[in-house]
């Protein structure tokens, strides 16, 4: 059962299913062991955005607030896509790689510790 | 002959039980639709023990009364200017939250309550419904009474009703109630009557009282034992419900055991707003979140779910993660409100060094550890001019609505994801809880109206910060940012003749 309702035909609205996000999707992005930032933030993208302009336009504005932000070597980078581990092309868009609407991507950079090395 | 008088137990019997009738050409299931559909099952309900033993009669008497010293009460704290005897203007933000998050939750229950006490089949479970509906809405009167005086000095206050419907954090408590009061009656009355009333009531409101008791706020002090009373009731058919429920059929416990480990979840998230009030925003602490956590739900709680083994009830298996959690989740919780306070309709700050040798004092094994360190960069940072105001606009979790925060208990720095996937969408959670009372009900879940998504919808005036900001009536540089350079901070020295 999906829901216990008083007609067994009822079903929710999805509230934030891709076609209500006028031709962009939502992704969600995280930088593990950065928890200057409280939470992962929401970001509508293009789905035709390449990942390189993600690092180059949306990352700063998701984390460039961080003092070792300037310092990710971005070749370096690993990447978990929803839960798994991820290499990006940088040169493909988030559809060819299979990043979809509400996906989660989140940044680890082991080399960095976050502020006095306490993953902040 | 001069009319006989009644005695008190016929008048009760009269004024209660024998307000019911027969249904003796209208199909009963029909008169109480809502009765059935959820899989409880009722054998009879004149086995209900009316909890409160009062008739409506003497309830309006005793809620008069005390409607007459609480307002005499008001009116003496307005006279003499009793917003200026508070510890400090900072208090008044707890105030603020109160208002916007907690009272319009006074008022949904309000609404549930007259639900219930329409469509419980039973004569004794309604008039008690009805009576706590009464009450509820007694409760956000006179709390909006209480504080109306403290709108006049402070900001944040003036829209509260408004922004209970849109504002980001505001959608924690609205979708609790709102998650409640579209569930059937039984499970409303074990979620709000039992869970939230009887279970974790003292978590509630005793903190905020004894807040404002600490803090000078005779006004919300009064209100708090004007409520008291009402409380105690409350509790009390709390009880009776999930009592009655066991008791009427065994096929009730699966059924009640499922809402209990939901609610008690959906409750204790909801309390983070709580836990933070008691550690960061008030100048007089009273004990800390983690303190207050042991005495009135591990202690008590715990007792009550020893009493209520002998049905077959256990306590929710995610209790152990909350005991874990009791050491971090004020210091997350601020977290989140100290950097998105920009959109806030209350201020924050950082805590002082004397408050921060608190905080290490009671959370010795975390606060040094894993929160001193935020608050030193977030000095830091002031210090150079650029007080930590984030950007962009955080991940929420679908089921309580809070932002993605929460952190791995075997691991306090990584943060907690958890995700399903539902008709090919993906949907985000703080918490396995939180996972699995969507994966539960997901038909319903998906329908939540997560104030992020709105925003990027444009569904919340569209635009930028600035056209949320005026659908929110949040007076940008007035009611939100921090509390340092604030008018109420500049209010508060003029009357105390601080340069």
């Amino acid at each position: 059962m999906t829901i216990r309702a008083l007609r067994d035909d009822y079903h929710g609205e999805f509230k934030d299913s891709l076609e209500k996000f006028g031709g962009l999707q939502l992704l969600y992005l995280g930088w593990d062991k950065h928890q200057m930032f409280c939470s992962s933030r929401a970001f509508p993208l293009p789905p035709e955005m390449r990942f390189q302009e993600l690092l180059d336009n949306v990352m700063p504005e998701a984390f460039g607030q961080h003092p070792e932000f300037t310092q990710i070597n971005w070749n370096k980078a690993q990447w978990i896509l929803d839960n798994s581990a991820f290499q990006p092309d940088h040169s493909k868009t988030l559809t060819e790689m299979g990043i979809g609407h509400k996906s989660l991507l989140r940044l680890v950079t082991p080399e960095l510790t976050g502020y006095k090395g306490a993953g902040i | 002959m001069s009319p006989k008088k009644l005695n008190l137990k016929d008048k009760y019997k009269l004024l209660t039980r024998d307000l019911d009738w027969e249904f003796s050409y209208e199909d009963r299931k029909e008169a109480f639709p809502y009765e059935e559909f959820e899989g409880i099952k009722i054998t009879d309900w004149d086995k209900w023990e009316d909890p409160f033993r009062l008739t409506m009669e003497s309830y309006w008497k005793y809620q008069a009364e005390k409607e007459k010293k609480l307002y005499a009460i008001y009116d003496a704290f307005a006279q003499n200017n009793g917003q200026t005897n508070v510890t400090d203007a900072r208090y008044v933000n707890a105030l603020k939250l109160f208002l916007t998050g907690v009272s319009p939750g006074e008022h949904a229950a309000h609404l549930g309550f007259a639900f219930t006490g329409r469509q419980m089949g039973g004569i004794g479970a309604r008039v008690a419904a009805q009576m706590q509906s009464i009450d509820e809405l007694r409760h956000i009167q006179t709390q909006i009474h209480a504080m109306s005086h403290y709108n006049k000095f402070f900001d944040g206050f003036d829209e509260f009703n408004h922004m209970h419907d849109r504002l980001w954090y505001l959608s924690v408590p609205k979708s609790f109630f709102e998650d409640a009061r579209t569930a059937g009656p039984f499970e409303f009355m074990i979620a709000i009557g039992f869970s939230f009333e009887y279970v974790l009531t003292n978590l509630l409101f005793v903190p905020f009282m004894s807040g404002a008791a600490y803090n000078g706020d005779m006004a919300t002090v009064t209100f708090g034992f004007s409520a008291q009373s009402d409380e105690a009731r409350h509790m009390t058919l709390g009880l009776e419900i999930i009592k009655f429920l066991l008791e009427q059929h065994e096929d009730n416990l699966p059924i009640v055991q499922k809402w209990l480990d939901k609610w008690l979840w959906r409750g204790y998230r909801l309390l983070t707003l709580v836990a933070m009030m008691m550690d960061y925003m008030l100048p007089q602490k009273v004990m800390s979140w983690q303190e207050a956590w042991e005495l009135y739900f591990e202690d008590a709680a715990g007792a009550l779910f020893k009493d209520l083994e002998r049905y077959g009830i256990k306590m929710p298996d995610y209790t152990d993660t909350i005991k874990q959690e009791k050491e971090h989740l004020s210091h997350q919780a601020w977290w989140i409100f100290y950097q998105y306070t920009h959109a806030a309709a209350f201020h924050t700050w950082t805590p002082s060094a004397e408050e921060m040798d608190w905080l290490s004092e009671k959370y010795p094994d975390t606060f040094d550890k894993y929160y001193r360190p935020r608050w030193e960069l977030a000095a830091e940072m002031e210090a150079k001019g650029e007080r930590f105001y984030t950007t962009g606009l955080p991940q929420l979790c679908q089921t309580c609505q809070i932002p993605m925060a929460f952190t791995e208990m075997s691991d306090p720095t990584q943060v907690s994801y958890r995700e399903s996937i539902y008709n090919d969408e993906r949907f985000h959670f703080c918490s396995d809880p939180c996972k699995s009372i969507f994966d539960n009900e997901p038909e319903k879940y998906v329908n939540a109206w997560l104030p992020v998504h709105q925003i990027l919808q444009g569904n919340c005036g569209g635009g930028g910060l600035d056209k949320v900001m005026e659908y929110y009536h949040l007076d940008d540089g007035v009611a939100n940012l921090d509390f340092e350079g604030s008018p109420d901070a500049e209010r508060w020295k003029d009357w105390k003749g601080v340069a």
